[in-house]
């Protein structure tokens, strides 16, 4: 198990070789002079060239690119021109906030499209077979950010049950001692309930927005592939010899079916990452997404740069986890092939 | 219609027939289509107001009479804007698809062709977009190039790239060695005419698919990339930005201001996502889910 661990990671290289080289291409790219920022608006054109001299940014394009990925490799992923603090330790305040509520969207989604999935393959042609068709195209359709707004009118504005789309915590409560630095977790290890309650009810209808737009393409995913297991031999056999309902569908049929719809989940979550950057910008949620826009709207690059990298990242590791899951599903996945 | 002209040529007409009569919601996503282009084509010319005309006397007015859809924070009417904004999205969305599609088709051709180290370099380029989230890449791409419609155009074109290099590199594999293209190789055409002229007809079916959902996702991208500051500038009028400029009034109680042109966007997306599968199931019946 562990040497299929060591080479699937191995296999991750080349992945993370061309996100490292993509980002630094983006980075030299970016419009403004490095230098001159750093400088500052009243420093002379000599003391510009001092600092792009400190910089490095004179060298070539190859030492500057072994240059980046040393920084990087240190841990030194530049400094936020607006709020003067390094990037990593930023991101790293707000990547929690970010995961806690992709996460939980995550497991909305498939909570509610797994089983959406399964019972439209079991009838299909039925009532909700067809619900299902409309409510997995219908949902591709939907720009999170106004999902999110139109959610956020209905429950805040209109009913009053949730409340206002402002960040993670009540502005009345303080934040848990950071543990993991998930509110929810964090909050039950200090058995403090009345700050787990309160962080469930501002990440419900951000996850719920979030969860919604991944819901559609796992409930396909999950009918066509039960779709196709129901239809083969061995179900057939299942059912004449007499084998309960139940069992055929969860025992035989639905962990035949798993593995494309772990595969969608590893697909989807690139989805979920991107749509984290708007969702977290509709609900003023203090992931690592808002804290790109408030960069980019600031042109301050280095924050972006991280970000991209933050994503891409956390992007190959879940890959990796979806690939590994394959294993304990599906003992005859191999991962040398 | 080439899609269903190439893998129905002997009855095409009932085919067509066929699946759309059995399948009405395709035949709706025609007409809407329709619509939408008929909008992107004759909006500015049938828009009751100028959308950039603002009037602060009659600001965040509800829907009513002479402003069916309200008006905005500046007192624009937001039925004008929204119907011109089609043109905007929709052309965003044609120009990165087709630029996505004419890359991507050429590149994934001549991958799925040739072989070796063609193949092995456009597939190595291809994984490393697809290890990104591809929306965030196109936001750093964007905040990278700078902030114009121009670049929101060449974002979305790469990050859409790989679907393309796939579906080409794909259909051509298979038919590479294929007894038409070895006809066609003795009969000594060159390597770029039977990719042109032999190969390539039959990778526009399956190509043509992956337009119609991709349109959806490109405007949807473009929507997306305007909604949180990049691209199409204020006041410039576009779905994304519009829905943006209603956010702030939303939890105030002015839902008129982002819910409408948040709900032509959706109905755009909506309908080219319903185009795409009318189109595979007219294709290829097989991958019908």
């Amino acid at each position: 198990m562990l040497a299929t661990i060591a080479k699937r990671l191995f296999a991750a290289i080349p992945s993370v070789i061309g996100v490292i080289v993509v980002t630094f291409v983006l980075t030299r790219a970016l419009p403004g002079d490095p230098a001159a920022y750093f400088a500052g608006p009243a420093a002379t054109t000599e003391a510009i060239e001092q600092v792009r001299e400190k910089l490095g940014l004179n060298a070539s394009l190859p030492k500057q690119f072994v240059r980046y990925v040393v920084d990087l490799a240190h841990g030194d992923w530049g400094q936020s021109h607006s709020t003067g603090q390094p990037v990593l330790t930023e991101l790293a305040q707000r990547l929690p906030a970010s995961l806690e509520l992709t996460l939980c969207a995550l497991a909305i989604a498939a909570l509610v499209a797994v089983p959406l999935g399964i019972v439209a393959a079991t009838r299909p042609g039925s009532w909700i077979d067809h619900t299902c068709r409309i409510v997995t195209t219908a949902g591709v359709s939907l720009p999170t950010f106004f999902t999110g707004l139109l959610l956020a009118y209905i429950f805040y504005f209109l009913l009053g049950w949730a409340p206002a789309p402002l960040g993670r915590l009540d502005p009345y409560l303080t934040a848990p001692p950071p543990v993991t630095g998930f509110y929810l977790i964090d909050s039950l290890i200090a058995g403090d309930w009345e700050v787990f309650v309160s962080s469930a009810k501002q990440l419900a209808l951000p996850a719920v927005t979030m969860g919604l737009f991944v819901m559609a393409p796992l409930a396909r995913m999950t009918r066509a592939a039960m779709l196709g297991v129901l239809t083969s031999d061995f179900i057939r056999t299942a059912r004449a010899s007499g084998l309960a309902k139940g069992t055929i569908l969860y025992r035989y049929a639905f962990r035949n079916a798993l593995l494309p719809v772990v595969t969608t989940m590893g697909m989807v979550f690139s989805f979920m990452l991107g749509s984290n950057v708007l969702v977290e910008k509709v609900f003023a949620w203090p992931g690592i997404g808002s804290y790109a826009i408030e960069a980019l709207t600031a042109s301050d690059y280095a924050p972006v740069q991280g970000f991209v990298l933050t994503m891409a990242v956390l992007y190959v590791l879940l890959n990796l986890a979806v690939d590994l899951t394959y294993t304990l599903i599906d003992p005859r996945v191999s991962l040398d092939g | 219609m080439t899609a269903a002209t190439i893998a129905t040529a002997p009855k095409r007409p009932s085919h067509f027939r066929y699946v759309v009569g059995e399948n009405p919601v395709t035949a709706f996503a025609f007409v809407l289509f329709g619509l939408f282009v008929l909008l992107a084509i004759f909006g500015p010319a049938i828009a009751p107001y100028d959308p950039l005309y603002t009037d602060s006397a009659a600001a965040l007015r509800p829907p009513m009479k002479g402003h069916w859809f309200g008006t905005d924070s500046v007192g624009r009417d937001i039925l004008s804007r929204v119907v011109v904004a089609a043109r905007m999205d929709f052309g965003i969305a044609l120009a990165a698809v087709a630029l996505s599609f004419a890359i991507g088709s050429a590149l994934g051709s001549c991958a799925g062709y040739f072989g070796g180290w063609t193949d092995r370099i456009v597939s190595r380029g291809s994984d490393t977009i697809m290890a990104f989230p591809l929306f965030v890449l196109a936001m750093g791409i964007v905040a990278a190039l700078g902030n114009t419609v121009g670049n929101i155009v060449l974002a979305t074109a790469i990050i859409n790239l790989p679907f393309y290099i796939r579906v080409a590199r794909a259909e051509v594999n298979v038919r590479r060695n294929a007894g038409f293209v070895e006809a066609a190789r003795l009969s000594g055409n060159t390597n770029a005419r039977i990719l042109l002229r032999h190969l390539f007809p039959n990778i526009l079916p399956p190509t043509m698919v992956q337009v119609s959902l991709n349109m959806g996702w490109a405007i949807l991208n473009a929507a997306g990339l305007s909604f949180i500051g990049l691209g199409v500038r204020p006041p410039q009028a576009e779905w994304g930005i519009m829905v943006a400029e209603g956010a702030q009034y939303i939890v105030s109680g002015e839902w008129w201001v982002a819910l409408f042109p948040g709900a032509v966007l959706m109905l755009a997306v909506f309908c080219f996502n319903l185009l795409g599968d009318g189109l595979r199931d007219l294709i290829d019946p097989r991958r019908r889910t």
